[in-house]
């Protein structure tokens, strides 16, 4: 019994512990207005792309009969060049985006951190190597390079093209997070932490990476913008064959000579629109993201 | 002869390259025997950080040796010089960069105790963790264990540098300028914990000031070292440097410090230097580093040969200087 009630207790503790820190990620998810409405569009965006599919019939019939309507009840964006519902094009257009978004810019974050920390930290031959190889990197252009790239390899699938996407965009990522580990690592307390042994990963992990949290994720973010616009570049050029996909409509409605038409104004605005507001929401969400890590933030005042 | 703790032999460390090539400490040696404290004194930029580093073992010396324990440091095994790792511990001068902004006190505490083994799981760490928040003065300790970095005052923080150089058991301290950024008012109760901790625990200090009153009353039965442009010019213990110092340095120095009695600082004679510049560590001048300042200069002595540390008098009194004789 008495065991019983101790248990309760340590689990009442447990969740209220779990209802403060969480009282605390809120705070300061909201503590920055224009974070939390980023923050907000982002989840609305993910519920776009993932949940809305299943409510919004995939737009697979042509009706010639009704091409170019304006918006209206039925058809909220109105319909494209062959009668299809824009709206439904939008739903099932931006799981990819987002997708390859989130890929691209977590595995280019891994590569820039990695390679970032591990060449300020030890230096020598490897940090010269990588600077100049990164100096280098640099100074070739990316886009007509993944133009070429796409006609060696069938990037069909979005994995692929996030990774291809993710190791072109290393050399910067791995110049910034390089810089900022630089000057951590001389600070006090890195010192101290020499001095009581406590090992090189314990310094990395524990010590240096905490402190540039706030950092890496703008980071995060940043390369998250440059890949979709990447990515809608190709797709738009249509190098890359991905089916339903923001890019795929602006170049269908680039190709059928959208631009002619006064109609078909909702047509080739409405996959722009939806990609700069993914954009500025990422921003957006960016600046929440630096006060959430940011450990003056973290405990409250 | 003694055996001491820690001692430094001929000890020299250059910094950059070439032309850009500096000599921070330069052919120092000194010992500490276990349980003694020596304070280090001298003008900023004469190298007296740098001497706590290479002894810390934070830097490596260009060229001499540092024994802890009777053993070379540099060229000791793995296991030996792990001890000496963790025997040795700094305490650094800047409160606010000394510990990590993004890590509680607790935090800060248990990740040596814990990678080291030297407690068994986490509550014994968190035992550790009360007693030497209790140690140094932080209670009630509740109120510290959460609280991040920039939730304390600089004095507390400091309090917690000393407690974290106390988790791995240091039988030796530097303390950089340990408490020239607090506030005047805290000074005295973190130079009294720092005294009761080398009593009780038996540490060893190797304190570095800049401020002979602070050497004064911190190291009172122990010695003082006088640093002038990277090397020592008198050793002795305090009593003696204080009453009967022997360099013209050390007696323009400690003309210089203030009384707290303004009619007594107005009274004390100042003593002439002939010039008030230090001498950049680019362009030493040859001899005795003091000779273009000193009041005792003599042309064709000074300006040629450097002094060596030589005793004068009884009790190992120690001077360079070519014109005090014993």
């Amino acid at each position: 019994m008495a065991s019983n009630t101790a248990a309760a207790n340590g689990l009442s503790r447990f969740l209220s512990d779990l209802g403060h820190s969480f009282r605390i990620f809120l705070r300061n998810l909201t503590r920055n207005k224009v974070g939390f409405v980023g923050t907000l569009m982002i989840l609305g965006f993910i519920f776009l792309a993932f949940i809305m599919p299943y409510f919004v019939p995939a737009p697979h019939k042509a009706d010639i009969t009704k091409i170019y309507e304006r918006p209206s009840r039925e058809h909220l964006l109105g319909t494209d060049s062959q009668g299809k519902d824009i709206w439904a094009q939008i739903v099932h257009g931006g799981r990819d985006i987002v997708v390859m978004a989130f890929l691209t810019g977590m595995i280019a974050t891994f590569i820039g951190v990695s390679l970032g920390s591990l060449s300020a930290v030890i230096g020598g031959p490897l940090d010269s190597f990588l600077t100049t190889l990164a100096d280098v990197w640099l100074t070739i252009p990316r886009f007509p390079l993944l133009a070429v790239l796409a006609g060696l390899i069938t990037l069909n699938n979005i994995i692929t093209l996030a990774l291809i996407l993710a190791v072109l965009s290393w050399a910067g990522l791995y110049r910034a997070i390089r810089a900022q580990v630089f000057s951590i690592k001389e600070r006090d307390y890195i010192e101290a932490a020499t001095a009581l042994g406590l090992g090189l990963r314990h310094i990395i992990f524990s010590e240096i990476l905490p402190n540039m949290m706030a950092y890496i994720a703008i980071n995060f973010t940043l390369a998250m913008t440059a890949a979709i616009y990447a990515q809608v570049g190709l797709v738009f050029l249509g190098l890359v064959p991905l089916t339903r996909n923001w890019g795929v409509m602006i170049n269908l409605a680039w190709t059928q000579g959208a631009i002619f038409f006064r109609d078909s104004i909702y047509f080739i605005m409405a996959p722009v629109v939806a990609i700069a507001l993914f954009q500025l929401s990422i921003v957006w969400m960016s600046r929440s993201l630096e006060e959430i890590f940011n450990p003056r933030l973290r405990a409250g005042r | 002869m003694t055996e001491y703790l820690i001692e430094a032999h001929n000890l020299t460390r250059q910094f950059g390259r070439r032309r850009e090539r500096v000599t921070a400490v330069d052919d120092v040696s000194l010992g500490i025997s276990e349980g003694e404290v020596l304070c280090l004194v001298g003008e900023s930029g004469c190298g007296k950080t740098t001497t706590g580093k290479l002894l810390a073992g934070l830097l490596k010396p260009s060229s001499g040796r540092i024994r802890y324990q009777g053993q070379d440091v540099w060229t000791q095994d793995k296991e030996s010089f792990r001890k000496y790792r963790l025997g040795v511990q700094i305490i650094h001068q800047d409160p606010y960069a000394s510990l990590n902004p993004s890590h509680t006190v607790h935090q800060i505490l248990s990740a040596p105790l814990l990678h080291h083994n030297l407690v068994n799981g986490r509550r014994q760490a968190r035992e550790r963790v009360v007693e030497l928040l209790q140690i140094v003065d932080l209670t009630p300790v509740e109120d510290f264990l959460t609280k991040y970095p920039h939730q304390l005052s600089g004095g507390q923080r400091q309090r917690v540098s000393v407690a974290r150089a106390l988790t791995v058991n240091p039988s030796f301290i530097v303390a950089d300028e340990a408490v020239s950024m607090v506030d005047v008012s805290i000074r005295v109760s973190l130079l009294k914990m720092l005294s009761r901790l080398r009593m009780q625990l038996g540490v060893t200090f190797l304190f570095i000031t800049h401020d002979l009153a602070l050497a004064k009353f911190f190291a009172w039965e122990g010695r003082i070292a006088v640093m002038y442009v990277g090397s020592v010019v008198e050793l002795t213990s305090t009593p003696e440097l204080i009453n009967n110092a022997q360099h013209p340095y050390t007696k323009a120095l400690l003309a210089a410090v203030p009384e707290a009695d303004p009619n007594l600082t107005r009274r004390k004679k100042p003593i002439t230097l002939r010039s008030q510049d230090i001498p950049s560590l680019r362009n030493l001048p040859p001899g005795c580093r003091f000779h273009p300042r000193c009041p005792l200069f003599e042309e064709g002595l000074c300006d040629r040969v450097a002094p060596k540390l030589k005793s004068v008098g009884e009790n190992g009194h120690q001077v360079a200087c070519h014109r005090v004789t014993g």
